[in-house]
């Protein structure tokens, strides 16, 4: 059991059905809604499916309606017994990926607005990330503006996989905005399904599709620093969330390696990218991809050649723990302080103030 | 630590090298823009003949979108694994700090003073007339 008043970086807070969401429009996007009969679809994101049961704990499992869409069950299932000092929502949903590009934009408005009103007036400890249109970079980057002055929404929360990797100019307008407003960019485990899951294709089943998102996280993240996002906003931070950790320190040798001799091709990139990669970005311990044994987990913590890059997270209502306790088995006591408070602190300036 | 005579100034042009051997070592002599440098033939990395690899600039840019060429052909790029190496001073551009190629003093010299030695010049003959490039080993 971990003491009370951590900072738990990724819960999920899920839009029980478009209609919730209906009085949180515009009247514009409200009819339209209603003309076109989307109101009856929920625009689940394929990346979570809501019947697999990795995406909820057996006893998470609500009586009616979608796992995370209920505030009191989520205090009985992880702030009253967690007594968490902060918890931050991530809501994925398909209004973030869908074709649409200003209807897309209009359902995350929404989103953002049933997140203050249903969620944030209603429980001090929780905070939430922004909700954007992530193929609408211009669209996206006026909403973070809309949604800043709430200082309860403490991040800016993107997809791990998208049309175009992320690093690249086009999504630019969203590192500035998030940058101007000390807003670190969340990439979350998901995609947007119009490309390919993995780097070979479509896969038949979704054990393979949810693993692969580690790779997907890995291009991601190869994108952002190849493509000079780190030094083009110098005060941004990333951080990866859902992601699983373990695969980051062996991608790191691997970028580290390959730039000594292609550095010429990106200049900017003037050091070792796992430096950049120590300073920026941080990710949520949970999944946190089970090492065999306490050893292990010793010796991929020392991979990361910092201890301030993890954070505490219980991903509820997905399952990856059962019981109690969501920290990785076998974590440093040594480390706690930093993992459940400490890092948080220094990524959120806005859990900070 | 002796002098040895390498070459005679015209026979390394600007941009141009020369291999030599000096008590069994094998060094690179190169010409940038007028002065002289010279590296071991041994890339720090993995042992490579660093010296035989492409002489290239320094490319910069600070931001994606601010190129700039520096220091053209400043760097030699290693023939196995394109780790660049400053001519001037052995630095690895990837880590300059502990990845160094070994380098040498390189002077020239008048073929007057070299005749009254004391200069090892076991392979190139010694005019007065002339200038000679010098290196310290």
């Amino acid at each position: 059991m971990i003491p009370a008043g951590a900072i738990d970086c990724d819960i999920h807070a899920a839009v029980p059905s478009i209609r919730a969401l209906l009085p949180h429009l515009e009247p514009y996007w409200r009819e339209h809604i209603l003309r076109r009969g989307l109101e009856r679809d929920n625009l689940e994101a394929s990346a979570f499916p809501v019947a697999a049961p990795i995406n909820a704990r057996p006893d998470w499992q609500p009586a009616s309606g979608l796992p995370g869409s209920s505030l009191a069950e989520m205090r009985a299932h992880i702030l009253d017994p967690l007594q968490p000092r902060a918890a931050i929502c991530n809501v994925i949903h398909g209004a973030q990926m869908m074709m649409s590009e200003d209807l897309s934009a209009a359902l995350c408005r929404a989103i953002n607005n049933w997140l203050a009103a249903e969620w944030l007036d209603r429980d001090p400890r929780l905070r939430a990330s922004i909700v954007v249109p992530v193929h609408s970079p211009d669209l996206a980057a006026e909403e973070i503006e809309r949604m800043a002055p709430d200082r309860r929404f403490v991040q800016v929360l993107l997809l791990a996989m998208t049309e175009l990797p992320l690093g690249r100019r086009q999504n630019w307008p969203i590192y500035r905005a998030a940058e101007k407003h000390g807003l670190p960019v969340g990439i979350h485990a998901g995609s947007s399904f119009r490309h390919p899951p993995s780097a070979g294709g479509w896969g038949s089943f979704y054990l393979e599709d949810y693993v692969s998102y580690a790779q997907g996280f890995a291009g991601a993240l190869n994108s952002l620093l190849a493509e000079g996002v780190f030094q083009k906003f110098p005060a941004l931070r990333v951080v990866l969330i859902e992601s699983g950790v373990s695969w980051l320190p062996a991608s790191l040798w691997r970028i580290n390696k390959t730039w000594r001799g292609m550095r010429a091709e990106v200049p900017w990139l003037d050091r070792m990218p796992s430096d950049i990669v120590r300073e920026r970005v941080r990710l949520t311990a949970q999944p946190f991809d089970a090492p065999p044994d306490a050893g292990a987990l010793e010796t991929l913590l020392a991979q990361f050649g910092s201890d301030e890059m993890l954070l505490f997270a219980t991903d509820y209502p997905h399952w990856h723990y059962d019981g109690a306790d969501p920290l990785p088995a076998g974590f440093p006591p040594g480390l706690l302080r930093k993992l459940l408070v400490d890092n948080a602190l220094a990524t959120y300036p806005r859990l900070a103030a | 630590m002796a002098k040895h005579v390498v070459a005679a100034v015209g026979e390394i042009p600007p941009g141009g090298r020369k291999l030599v051997t000096i008590r069994g070592r094998e060094i690179g002599v190169f010409n940038l823009d007028g002065a002289f440098y010279a590296l071991v033939n041994r890339c720090p990395h993995q042992g490579a003949a660093l010296c035989t690899g492409a002489v290239v600039s320094r490319l910069e840019a600070p931001l994606p979108g601010e190129y700039r060429l520096a220091q053209a052909g400043a760097m030699l790029r290693c023939p196995w694994h394109c780790w660049e190496f400053d001519i001037r001073t052995g630095q690895s551009w990837c880590d300059p700090n502990d990845i160094k190629a070994r380098t040498y003093n390189v002077s020239v010299e008048p073929g007057e003073a070299l005749a009254k030695g004391p200069f090892a010049a076991e392979t190139v003959s010694v005019a007065v007339e002339q200038e000679y490039v010098v290196v310290e080993l």
